[in-house]
């Protein structure tokens, strides 16, 4: 498969080594997605990564995605400017079925960068808010300056129809927020719900991943109405080049969201 | 000779030739080219070519090489890219593969190429090169009439006697001089062919010698897979034979590199010196390396014991789940081949044993 090409129209920095881009199609249409989903990015002569998309589904012809400069490839895609052009395989994977949980009370739990991933499932549940039972978006960040889209948080928090709970692990002088892991403003969060009516979206590192299921199963929430999304070397996307072996499944493929009951072993295990 | 039909008639044959003391598989140029006459001595840890009945074609069985780096090449350009005044533009690569056949390929490696067939076809993904360069591969198989101390493609029910997925299947009867070969067509392709050669139709005792040949492999095998195998794995990751054989293991790869259906791949740019035009090329790759599954912050499978885990776990009890069959044929190759001589069957016995 090769990469359809997309010019890149607009880019906006989010924290220091973080930025977000919109691009669009240069070789026909962008294809529809679904949150959760992700595509490779192609900044010429670099290499492929795999980034989630981070926009609105209802408007697939604004591709955003946000990236983290973490080493050569993805650096050479939060240096990008606008009109720049970059190739994109996808969209790729398995997605977030917020569209399937009409009716329950929605938890999202996002630790640092795995807020861009729900991000989409987030803008659903906004634009469809009488769908559901309640609302819920939990983030956690390392430290207040660290916080991913902070105006969105206080944008979505400003509704009347929507909780919206920020923490951060290191407080900096001026904050008057949360401290502490997001398992602590979970635990707070579920106290007030109805477990069983909860579905829950978690992304972030592995560990917060892990002990927010463990929480939300010792709240009572269903194990196959918790969603988790995983992250593995990926170089095809595709199913062929098995570097997202994660047991029996492709993370580019089965993945990267998972419901937790079906991974739930392999979670505990190490150097899976 | 069947070899030089086929070349005759523009085929490019790829098959057995004995080179630097093993069986390897590159084009003939004509029968002769055949290693007639030798066989092969596998154990864990070794392979030797020796002397063998000077009438037998095919006594041979399987070498360090496999037949997927011609379907699946070792290194393969898949697009270049240019720069251009405003982005750059994308060319697909467009390979020649031409018409091909594959000549003595074992029971065990065709049910190999049967299962990289599903993997590079998985429902949602075609490699459409690979999809190529298999229709216009024929297929001539070599019924096994001997086996190897490291073969147990009995056990993996592979083999010794492949009754599907051959254009055309041989088998060597007799220990003569002028010994005949049973031809089977599996294929209207094969069909074709069995016509324009014009043998004489088989009779009972043909068939029969095919039978004892295929008696002969059987008996031959010592290596036996256990039967629960894909569970037994499945249910145990933290079992304390993974410590024992990561002792024992160099991580050195050499039995994903032997294995006919280890397709993992790396992709790598190059670009050339302007930096204007840059090329894709996938290679083969192993999860044994640490490269393998690294995420920023460091490799998911840092220690020997995951990656051998991940690697036997694959082959016997994952693999069914992603493709449904086995990832291991039994061929034997990763026994022979591995420089401290860890034997599979060996190790999958332990977690049989400790199940009882
Ligand atoms: C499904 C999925 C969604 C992702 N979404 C985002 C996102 O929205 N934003 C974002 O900033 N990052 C995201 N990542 C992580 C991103 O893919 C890696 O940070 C990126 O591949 C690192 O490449 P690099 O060349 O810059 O880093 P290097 O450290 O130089 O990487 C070397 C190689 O390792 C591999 N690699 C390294 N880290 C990762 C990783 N975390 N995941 C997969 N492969 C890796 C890549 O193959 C890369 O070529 C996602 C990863 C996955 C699997
Ligand atoms: S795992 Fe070993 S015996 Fe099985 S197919 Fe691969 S190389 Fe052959
Ligand atoms: S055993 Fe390793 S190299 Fe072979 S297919 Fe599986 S993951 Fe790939
Ligand atoms: S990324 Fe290649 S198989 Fe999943």
């Amino acid at each position: 498969m090769i990469p359809r090409r997309y010019r890149v129209v607009h880019v906006w920095p989010e924290l220091d080594d973080v930025m977000s881009m919109e691009l669009a199609p240069l070789d026909g249409p962008s294809p529809q997605f679904k949150p959760g989903q992700f595509n490779m990015i192609y900044p010429f002569g670099v290499g492929e990564a795999a980034i989630s998309i981070s926009g609105d589904m209802t408007d697939p012809g604004r591709l955003i995605h946000t990236t983290r400069a973490v080493g050569a490839v993805s650096s050479a895609i939060t240096g990008l400017t606008k009109g720049d052009m970059v190739g994109i395989r996808g969209p790729f994977g398995s997605h977030w079925p917020i569209e399937d949980q009409t009716g329950r009370e929605i938890v999202f739990v996002a630790g640092g960068l795995g807020l861009p991933p729900l991000r989409p499932a987030i803008y659903h549940a906004l634009q469809n808010r009488k769908d559901y039972d309640g609302l819920t978006i939990i983030h956690g960040a390392r430290s207040p300056d660290t916080l991913v889209y902070p105006e969105e948080l206080t944008e979505w928090k400003s509704r009347f129809d929507t909780e919206v709970d920020v923490t951060v692990d290191h407080a900096l002088p001026g904050w008057t927020g949360r401290v502490g892991v997001v398992t602590t403003c979970l635990d707070r969060a579920l106290a007030g719900m109805d477990a069983v009516n909860v579905s829950a979206f978690v992304c972030g590192p592995e560990v917060m991943m892990r002990f927010s299921a463990q929480s939300l199963i010792a709240a009572g929430v269903p194990c196959d109405r918790i969603w988790v999304s995983m992250e593995r070397n990926m170089k095809c996307a595709i199913g062929f080049c098995g570097h997202c072996q994660y047991g029996p499944d492709f993370v580019c493929r089965d993945g990267p969201v998972f419901r937790y009951d079906k991974i739930a072993r392999r979670l505990g295990l190490k150097e899976i | 000779m069947l070899v030089d039909h086929f070349i005759a008639d523009g085929w490019r044959v790829i098959g057995p030739r004995a080179a630097n003391g093993a069986i390897v598989y590159e084009p003939l140029r004509s029968g002769a080219d055949l290693p007639k006459g030798l066989i092969d001595d596998q154990q864990p840890g070794s392979y030797r070519l020796t002397d063998g009945n000077p009438n037998r074609w095919f006594d041979y069985v399987v070498g360090p090489q496999n037949w997927k780096k011609w379907l699946f090449p070792a290194k393969q350009k898949l697009w270049s890219a240019e720069k251009t005044t405003d982005g750059f533009t994308v060319t697909a690569h467009e390979e020649s593969y031409p018409k091909t056949v594959l000549f003595g390929v074992r029971p065990c490696d065709l049910s190999a190429i049967e299962i990289l067939d599903s993997v590079f076809d998985n429902g949602d993904f075609t490699d459409t090169a690979y999809r190529e360069r298999r229709q216009k591969t024929f297929i001539v198989t070599v019924q096994c009439a001997r086996a190897a101390s490291t073969c147990f493609c009995t056990s993996m029910r592979t083999g010794p006697r492949a009754k599907r997925g051959f254009d055309l299947a041989l088998t060597e009867l007799g220990e003569s001089r002028d010994n005949a070969f049973l031809v089977e067509s599996g294929s209207p392709d094969g069909d074709n062919v069995l016509t324009a050669l014009d043998c004489p139709a088989p009779e009972k005792q043909h068939h029969d010698a095919a039978e004892k040949a295929t008696q002969n492999a059987i008996n031959d095998q010592s290596c036996h897979m256990p039967d629960d195998i894909r569970h037994l794995l499945r249910d145990n990751p933290e079992h304390p034979q993974w410590d024992d054989v990561a002792d024992r293991c160099l991580s050195c790869a050499n039995c994903t590199l032997a294995c006919p259906t280890c397709f993992c791949s790396d992709v790598e740019d190059i670009n050339d010196l302007s930096g204007d035009h840059t090329e894709r090329w996938r290679s083969w790759d192993s999860c044994f390396s640490g490269a393998f599954s690294y995420i920023h912050g460091g490799s998911v499978r840092r220690s020997t014991k995951s990656r051998y885990r991940q690697w036997m776990t694959h082959k016997l009890s994952s693999w069914h789940d992603q493709f449904g069959t086995s990832g291991c044929v039994g061929c034997g190759r990763c026994i022979a081949w591995c420089p401290v001589g860890i034997d599979i069957t060996a190790e999958a016995a332990v977690f049989a044993k400790d199940e009882e």
